[in-house]
C-alpha cells in the first residue's frame, strides 16, 4: 500500500552522483559572497506578496478568530476587547517576521559553523529540483525529522542557496526566549509555539488560524516537525497531530486546491548532542535553551562530526494521498470559519498521513556504517566491551555481514564504495572516539572521564557512566531500527511462542506491535501488511520457509534470526523489568516523578546484581514509553481528579501483559481503539 | 441587427427602435373590451392554421430548419474560410455574416489545434443505420383513430433521441445512433395529451416528453434497457398563448411554446415574461418547468418557480392542477414543486400560467473591468449584499475575457481600432492591470430610464470600490451575444479535434472563489493525467447572484488529438469536475437538472429519505413507469 508513495528501488549504497556536497562550494568561494548572493526565488503562483504584519492583521481579523474571541468573552465574562488584546499578545509572541537580510546573516553564520563542524553536507539535487517545481504549484509543507539543534535552519540555508523560497518554521517557544538569538530566528522565519497548549482555547485558535492563513495564502513554504520535537533517542517519535490537522484543514475545506508534503530525512554520522542526550535520558536535566548556554557549547564546535545528509523526499500531493480517505462534503453544512471538532474520518486520515510521513522520513534517511557497528556492539555482553574488549576482526566481519542484510532489507547505506571497507569502519570508530576506542585489535567502550573526584566512584555511579556510553551506542542503533523492526518483531514472536502457525504468530506480532507502539512507529491499521512484510523479509534472508498456514525455520538463517531477536531483547528486558516493578510494588498510585527514579534505582540494583542485562532500562525514554504503553493497554490509568498526574496501576493486568510477553500465556487480541492524539 | 461600426450610436438606434415597437404594441392591442382576455380553442387536426402559427419557430419536421447533428439553425454556423479567417454564416444574429479575425489565433493558441487537422462530421443522416421501430400495434391503431399526427420516420425519431450533451452530439457527428424512440407524436392541445397518456397507459407504452430538445443532462436519451415501444411526445405544436390577463398581469400558454416565440408574441402586446435562459431560442416553457429553469434576468423577474402561477400536467393518474390562481397558498407542500424539476418522469406539462410584466422602457448594457477575479467576485458579493443587482450581472474570468476578445468582429474603422488600442493602453499600462489576470463583468440594466441611470451609478460606484473600471456598453453587449453563439462555436471546435462543454452549479458566497479555482485546477490536472496532449481550456464565470450565494458556470474544452477515446476521457474529466464541485460545497445543478448524467449523485444530494419521498411520488403518480425516461431517480 504505502509503496506507491515511497521511493522503492532506492535502496542500496548511496550513489555518489545523487548527493552533492554543498560545503564544497562554500570552501572554495567567499562566505560573504554567498550571504549576499542575488536571491531570486519563484514563489507559489497564487500568492500575492504579503508582509508579516499584513499576515498578522489578516489572522486577527479572521472570521474564525472573531468568533472564538466572542465565545471566550462570553464564557469568561471578560470583554471582547480584552480577549482580543490577549489574542494580539499571543500572536505577537508567536509570529515570525521573515526578512531577507536576516536570512543572509543566518546564511553567513551557518556557513562558518557548518564548515567547522562537518566535513560535508550532502543534499540530493533531484529532490531540490522537484521541490522547486512543487513550490510554484501549490503550498508546500516541509517535514524534516529533528535529531539535532543544528538542523533547525539547515533547510532554510539550503533553500536560500538554491534560490527556493525560504520557509517559515514552527519552533518551540524556549527558543524565542533566548536573547538575540530568539529574535534572529524569528526574523529568519521561525514562529514559536508553546508546549502543552492543552485546553487553552484562545491560544489554540490563534495558532491554528495563523498556520492556516500561511498555508492558504501560500505565504511561504511551511516547515514543521511532524514528530513534534527533537528525538532524544534518534528514534522516530509518535507523530503529533495538532499541526498536521492545521495544515491539512485548508485542503479539507477546499480553501486550496492541493498541498504538497515534502518529507525530509536528515541523517548524521555523529550528532552534536550525543553525550548531552544520553545524560538527559539518565535523568540529568536538559540545560535550558539560553544564549549563554549556546556560547558555552561552543567547545563542541572544536570537534569533527563527519557528514550530514539532507535527503529531500519526493513531493507528495495531499490531494492524491487523501483520495478516498476524506469526504470533503462533510464541511458543507457549517460555515467553514466556525470551529468544528474534526470528525473521526478526518482524525483517522490525519493520523494516517502523519505516520506515513514518519515512515517516509525513515526510509529516506541514510544509515551510516557506525550505526551497523553500534548495533553489533550492543549485542556483545557488557563486560566484553568494558573489560576484555571486542575483537576488531570479529566486529568487522559481523559488520560486513550486517551490511549485506541491511541492503537486502532495502536500507540506504552511506558506505563509501571508493575506500576499502576496513578504512570505512576504522574511520567510523575514529569519528566516534567519544564512545569507543580501539587498542591492540580490540574495541572498548569509552568510560566517560569524570572531573577529578575526592572519593572513589561508587558502583552505582559506575553503572551510570557505563550507561551513558551504552545509551549513545543505542541511539546510533536506533537510527537503523526501522530497517529491521518488522522482521525483528516476527523473529521475536517465533522465539517466544515457539509456534509455526501463521495465525498464532500474527496474533503475537500484533501484540508486540501494540506493546511497543511508542518505541517503533507503525502506520495505524496496517497490521497485516506489516506482518506480510516481516514474513517476506525473513524469507528473503533465508531464515524461514513460508506457506499458507505455516512459518517454519530453515537451517541456514539462524544467524539472521538471532541477530534480529537480539535487536529487540533490550526492549523486552527493560519492559519486563518495569512490569515486575509495577506488579510487585506496594503502592498502586504514583506520579511520573516518583516512577522514574524508583525504576532507575531498581534497574541499577538489578544490573549490579547481574539480573538485568541491559542498561537501556535506565533510559527515561524507555520508562516513559512503558507507562504510555500500559495506559494504552489500560493496565495503568491516569487519575482524572489528580493535579500531579497521578497514575493508578492494575497489577493483575500488568502481570498478565508480562506473562504474555514471556510466552507463559497466549495473547488475546488486546483490543485497543486507535487513539487520536491531538 | 445594427452594424458594429460605431457601437454607441447603433445601440441608441436599437433602443429607439425597441421603444417604438413597444408603443406600437400598445397601439395594436385588440379592442374587444378592456379585459383583453384572449381565448383559443384546441384546433382539430387539419383545420386551417391561424395566422400566428406561421411565425412560429418550430415546425413538426425540425430538420427543415435545424441541424440534425449540431446546435441551432442549419443556416448559422462558424467556419474558417479559405483565407483561414473565421466567419459566422446566416443572417439571424448580430455576428452573422461577419469576419472574426482574432478567432483563429485564439483557437490555435488556446488548444494547440490546427486548421490542417480536420474532423468533419458525417454529412447526411443515414436512415439505414437507425434501428427499425418497435411498434405497439394496438397503441398505433387507437392513436390513428384519434387523428393526432405521428411519425415513424427515422429522421424524426433520431432528432428526438438526444439533447446536446457532448457525447450525444459526438455520436451523431460520427453517424452513430443508439436506442431511439420508436415513433413521434405531435399533440396539438391539452386534450390530445390526455388521450395519448391514456392510450399509453392502456397499452403499456413508454412516453418521453420532448420540448425544445436543448437538454444537457442526457434526459432525452432512451434508456437502452427499455423493451417497450418508446413514443416521443413532442409538444412543439402546442405553442399558443391562450390568454393574457392584463388585470392580474398573467398569461396562459400551452407548454410547447419556445422562449423566443413567447417573448415575441407577448412583446407584440407590450409584455414580456422576462424569463430568458441562454437556450431561449429553442427551449420550451414545459421544459423550463420540468427542469426548474433559470433565466438571465432572474434578478428582476425571478426564476421559473417564481414566475409560474398555475401548472396543468397530465399524468397516468389523471390531470394535476390547482383550483385557483392565488399568488401564494398555505395548502401543504406546494404541489407545483413535485412538478417543477420532475424532468418528465411524472407526466407532461401541458399548460402554464405565468406572470408577465410590461416591457421595460429602457435597457442598457454595461461592463466593468477588474484587476483580478477575486476583486470581481468581491464586487458581485457586495452588489448582492446591497440587493442592487441589475437585471443581469455576470463575471467572466480572465480566460473568458480573452475568449470574448477573440470573438470581436472585424473593425472597419481605423478610429475604432485606435480607440480600442487606447482603452487597452489605459487599462493595462496606465491603471496597471495585468492582462493575464484582469477579468470583466457584464451588466444589463432594465426599467424606466431614470431609475436605470440611477441604478447604474450605484453599481458602478460599488465596482469602483473594488478597483473596477467601467469598460463600456459595447463590451457588455458582446458578452451577452456570446451566450447565444457559444453553442455554435462548439460545433466549430468539433470540426478541428476540439471537444468541450459547459456545466453549472450554485454555491454559497464564501465558497465561490474556492470552487472556481479548485474545479478549474481539477480539470487541468485530470486532463493531464488522462493523457490529453494539450492544456485544456478551463474557465468559469459567475452568472447569477443570490442573497446567499451565486451560480457558477464552467467551460471546459480540449484538443483530443492523440486520444483513442476522447469522449470517454471527456466524461471522466467532467465526472471528476462534478465530484470536485460537490466536495467544495457546490450543488449538483443550479438549473440544468439531473437527467441521467448526474443521477448517481442524487441520493447524497437529497438524502435517503428525500430519495424515498421522490420515489413514492413517482410510484403513486406513475406506477407502471409510463413516463419511463429514467431521469432523476
Amino acid at each position: 500500500m504505502t509503496n506507491t508513495y515511497r521511493d522503492s528501488g532506492r535502496a542500496g549504497l548511496v550513489d555518489e552522483g545523487e548527493f552533492v556536497d554543498i560545503l564544497e562550494e562554500r570552501r572554495r568561494s567567499s562566505d560573504l559572497g554567498h550571504a549576499l548572493r542575488t536571491f531570486n526565488p519563484h514563489p507559489y503562483q497564487g500568492a500575492s506578496p504579503c508582509s508579516a504584519a499584513e499576515l498578522n492583521k489578516a489572522v486577527l481579523e479572521s472570521q474564525y478568530l472573531r468568533y472564538v474571541t466572542k465565545e471566550i468573552a462570553m464564557e469568561t465574562g471578560s470583554s471582547v476587547e480584552e480577549v482580543r488584546k490577549e489574542a494580539c499578545g499571543i500572536l505577537e509572541e508567536m509570529s515570525q517576521n521573515l526578512q531577507l537580510g536576516f536570512i543572509r546573516l543566518m546564511g553567513y553564520t551557518l556557513t562558518k559553523v557548518f564548515k567547522r563542524l562537518f566535513t560535508s553536507i550532502f543534499v540530493n539535487m533531484e529532490g531540490l529540483n522537484t521541490l522547486q517545481q512543487a513550490i510554484q504549484e501549490t503550498p508546500v509543507i516541509l517535514m524534516p525529522n529533528h535529531r539535532s539543534y543544528v538542523d533547525f535552519l539547515i533547510v532554510s540555508y539550503i533553500l536560500f542557496t538554491y534560490d527556493i523560497p525560504v520557509p517559515v518554521i514552527a519552533a518551540g517557544i524556549p527558543l524565542a526566549g533566548m536573547k538575540m538569538v530568539g529574535e534572529i530566528l524569528r526574523r529568519s522565519g521561525a514562529f514559536f509555539i508553546r508546549r502543552a497548549i492543552g485546553s487553552d482555547k484562545l491560544y489554540w485558535a490563534v495558532l491554528s488560524e495563523y498556520v492556516k492563513a500561511i498555508v492558504r495564502r501560500g505565504y511561504a513554504p511551511m516547515e514543521f516537525y511532524v514528530e513534534g520535537l527533537r528525538s532524544r533517542t534518534l528514534k522516530s517519535l509518535t507523530p503529533k497531530l495538532g499541526m498536521m490537522h492545521m495544515v491539512l484543514e485548508p485542503y479539507f475545506k477546499g480553501e486550496v486546491f492541493d498541498i504538497t508534503f515534502v518529507p525530509i530525512s536528515i541523517s548524521y554520522d555523529r550528532v552534536l548532542e550525543e553525550s548531552l542526550l544520553a545524560h538527559e535520558l539518565l535523568g540529568v536535566p536538559k540545560p535550558k535553551e539560553s544564549t549563554t548556554g549556546l556560547l558555552k557549547a561552543s567547545k563542541v564546535l572544536q570537534e569533527d562530526y563527519g557528514t550530514m545528509h539532507v535527503n529531500f523526499g519526493r513531493p507528495l500531493s495531499v490531494r492524491q494521498l487523501c483520495h478516498g480517505k476524506i469526504n470533503r462534503c462533510q464541511y458543507n453544512l457549517i460555515p467553514r470559519d466556525l470551529p468544528q471538532k474534526p470528525t473521526a474520518e478526518a482524525q483517522a486520515c490525519v493520523s494516517w498521513l502523519a505516520h506515513l510521513m514518519v515512515r517516509i522520513q525513515e526510509e529516506g534517511s541514510l544509515i551510516s556504517p557506525w550505526s551497523l557497528m553500534a548495533c553489533l556492539l550492543l549485542q556483545a555482553p557488557i563486560t566484553v566491551l568494558t573489560e576484555e574488549g571486542l575483537l576488531w576482526q570479529q566486529l568487522t566481519e559481523k559488520t560486513l555481514w550486517l551490511r549485506k542484510l541491511a541492503l537486502d532489507y532495502g536500507a540506504r547505506l552511506n558506505w563509501s564504495g571508493q575506500a576499502p571497507d576496513s578504512d570505512v569502519m576504522s574511520s567510523a570508530v575514529a569519528l566516534h572516539r567519544s564512545v569507543v576506542h580501539r587498542k591492540a585489535g580490540r574495541v572498548y567502550l569509552v568510560q566517560e572521564e569524570e572531573p577529578a573526584r575526592k572519593r572513589p566512584i561508587s558502583p552505582e555511579e559506575g553503572v551510570t557512566r557505563t550507561a551513558a556510553a551504552v545509551l549513545m551506542l543505542a541511539s546510533y542503533r536506533n537510527q537503523l531500527l526501522h530497517v529491521f523492526v518488522r522482521p525483528a518483531l516476527l523473529a521475536t514472536a517465533i522465539h517466544i511462542t515457539k509456534s509455526t502457525q501463521r495465525s498464532e504468530l500474527f496474533t503475537f506480532f500484533c501484540f508486540l506491535q501494540d506493546l511497543f507502539s511508542y518505541e517503533f512507529i507503525f502506520i495505524p491499521d496496517k497490521l497485516s501488511q506489516d506482518f506480510e512484510e516481516a514474513c517476506l523479509l525473513l524469507k528473503k534472508c533465508g531464515a524461514v520457509h513460508i506457506s499458507q498456514q505455516e512459518v517454519t525455520l530453515s537451517d541456514v538463517g539462524l544467524e539472521a534470526l538471532s541477530f534480529l531477536q537480539a535487536l529487540l531483547q533490550p526492549f523486552i528486558d527493560s519492559y519486563q523489568m518495569m512490569f515486575g516493578y509495577l506488579s510487585e510494588e506496594e503502592v498502586d498510585v504514583f506520579t511520573e516523578k516518583q516512577f522514574l527514579p524508583a525504576v532507575r534505582n531498581l534497574a541499577t540494583k538489578l544490573i549490579l546484581s547481574g539480573e538485568l542485562h541491559t542498561y537501556e532500562a535506565l533510559s527515561s525514554d524507555t520508562q516513559k514509553n512503558v507507562l504510555s504503553a500500559l495506559r494504552r493497554l489500560e493496565a495503568v490509568t491516569k487519575l482524572r481528579a489528580s493535579e500531579q498526574n497521578e497514575y493508578k496501576v492494575n497489577k493483575a493486568a500488568v502481570r498478565k501483559i508480562g506473562d504474555i510477553l514471556s510466552g507463559k500465556i497466549p495473547p488475546q487480541m488486546l483490543q485497543t481503539t486507535p487513539d487520536a492524539r491531538l | 441587427m445594427a452594424s458594429n461600426t460605431s457601437g454607441g450610436s447603433s445601440d441608441r438606434q436599437r433602443i429607439a427602435q425597441q421603444r417604438l415597437r413597444i408603443i406600437a404594441g400598445h397601439l395594436q392591442r385588440p379592442v374587444d373590451g378592456d379585459s383583453a382576455i384572449l381565448a383559443a380553442e384546441c384546433k382539430a387536426q387539419g383545420s386551417k392554421p391561424d395566422a400566428s402559427r406561421e411565425e412560429k419557430t418550430v415546425p413538426r419536421r425540425r430538420q427543415e430548419i435545424m441541424k440534425w447533428n449540431g446546435w441551432g439553425y442549419s443556416d448559422s454556423r462558424f467556419l474558417f474560410n479559405k483565407k483561414g479567417q473565421a466567419e459566422f454564416t446566416g443572417k439571424r444574429y448580430r455576428l452573422s455574416g461577419m469576419i472574426i479575425p482574432g478567432l483563429k489565433d485564439w483557437f490555435e493558441g488556446t488548444f494547440g489545434a490546427s486548421l490542417q487537422h480536420k474532423t468533419p462530421a458525417t454529412p447526411l443522416l443515414n436512415n439505414s443505420a437507425v434501428q427499425p421501430p418497435t411498434l405497439n400495434e394496438a397503441f398505433v391503431e387507437e392513436l390513428k383513430s384519434t387523428g393526432i399526427p405521428f411519425s415513424q420516420d427515422a429522421e424524426d425519431r433520431v432528432f428526438r433521441a438526444h439533447g446536446h450533451c457532448l457525447h450525444e452530439i459526438f455520436a451523431l457527428r460520427e453517424g452513430k445512433f443508439g436506442r431511439v424512440p420508436d415513433m413521434v407524436v405531435w399533440p396539438n392541445c391539452h386534450n390530445d395529451v390526455v388521450k395519448i397518456v391514456e392510450l399509453a397507459s392502456k397499452h403499456n407504452v413508454c412516453l418521453i416528453p420532448y420540448g425544445g430538445g436543448t437538454s444537457v443532462s442526457s434526459a432525452l436519451e432512451c434508456p437502452p434497457e427499455e423493451t417497450r415501444s418508446i413514443v416521443s411526445l413532442d409538444t412543439s405544436q402546442m405553442n399558443r398563448i391562450l390568454w393574457i390577463d392584463e388585470k392580474n398581469l398573467t398569461a396562459h400558454m400551452e407548454a410547447g411554446i419556445v422562449g423566443q416565440d413567447l417573448e415575441r408574441l407577448l412583446n407584440e402586446s407590450g409584455y414580456c415574461t422576462g424569463h430568458e435562459p441562454d437556450s431561449m431560442e429553442f427551449s420550451s416553457l414545459g421544459g423550463w418547468v420540468a427542469t426548474r429553469a433559470s433565466g438571465m434576468k432572474k434578478n428582476i423577474y425571478g426564476n421559473i418557480e417564481d414566475l409560474v402561477v398555475h401548472i396543468k400536467m397530465v399524468t397516468p393518474q389523471g390531470v394535476i392542477e390547482k383550483s385557483c390562481q392565488g399568488p401564494r397558498m398555505s395548502t401543504g407542500p406546494d404541489i407545483h414543486h413535485f412538478i417543477m424539476g420532475s424532468e418528465g418522469t411524472l407526466g407532461v406539462v401541458t399548460e402554464v400560467t405565468m406572470k408577465i410584466r410590461p416591457m421595460p422602457e429602457y435597457q442598457k448594457y454595461g461592463s466593468v473591468v477588474f484587476p483580478n477575479f477575486e476583486q470581481g467576485v468581491a464586487c458581485l458579493r457586495e452588489v448582492a449584499r446591497q440587493r442592487c443587482a441589475p437585471a443581469s450581472i455576470r463575471l467572466m474570468d480572465n480566460e473568458q475575457f480573452k475568449f470574448g476578445h477573440a470573438l470581436k468582429p472585424q473593425v472597419s474603422s481605423i478610429f475604432t481600432s485606435f480607440l480600442d488600442g487606447l482603452k487597452k493602453f489605459y487599462i493595462t499600462k496606465f491603471k496597471g492591470f495585468d492582462p493575464n489576470r484582469l477579468c470583466v463583468a457584464t451588466l444589463l440594466f432594465e426599467g424606466d430610464r431614470e431609475k436605470v441611470l440611477q441604478h447604474e451609478k450605484q453599481v458602478y460606484d460599488i465596482a469602483a470600490k473594488f478597483g473596477g473600471l467601467a469598460a463600456g456598453e459595447d463590451n457588455g453587449q458582446r458578452g451577452y451575444m456570446l451566450t447565444f453563439v457559444i453553442a455554435y462555436l462548439r460545433d466549430l471546435g468539433m470540426d478541428y479535434y476540439v471537444i468541450g462543454e459547459s456545466f453549472e452549479t450554485s454555491v454559497p458566497w464564501d465558497r465561490v472563489l474556492d470552487i472556481c479555482r479548485n474545479v478549474k485546477a481539477r480539470i487541468v490536472r485530470e486532463c493531464k493525467e488522462r493523457g490529453v496532449q494539450f492544456p485544456p481550456l478551463s474557465t468559469c464565470r459567475v452568472t447569477q447572484t443570490y442573497d446567499a450565494g451565486a451560480c457558477v458556470y464552467f467551460y471546459f474544452a480540449f484538443n483530443y488529438r492523440g486520444l483513442s477515446d476522447p469522449v470517454h476521457v471527456y466524461e471522466q474529466v467532467e465526472h471528476a469536475a462534478r465530484e470536485e464541485i460537490l466536495a467544495n460545497g457546490g450543488s449538483l445543478s443550479h438549473h440544468h437538472g439531473v437527467g441521467k448524467l448526474r443521477k448517481e449523485w442524487m441520493r447524497e444530494t437529497v438524502s435517503n429519505v428525500g430519495m424515498g419521498m421522490l420515489k413514492s411520488v413517482k410510484d403513486y403518480v406513475d406506477p407502471s413507469n409510463i413516463f419511463g425516461n429514467r431521469n432523476l431517480l
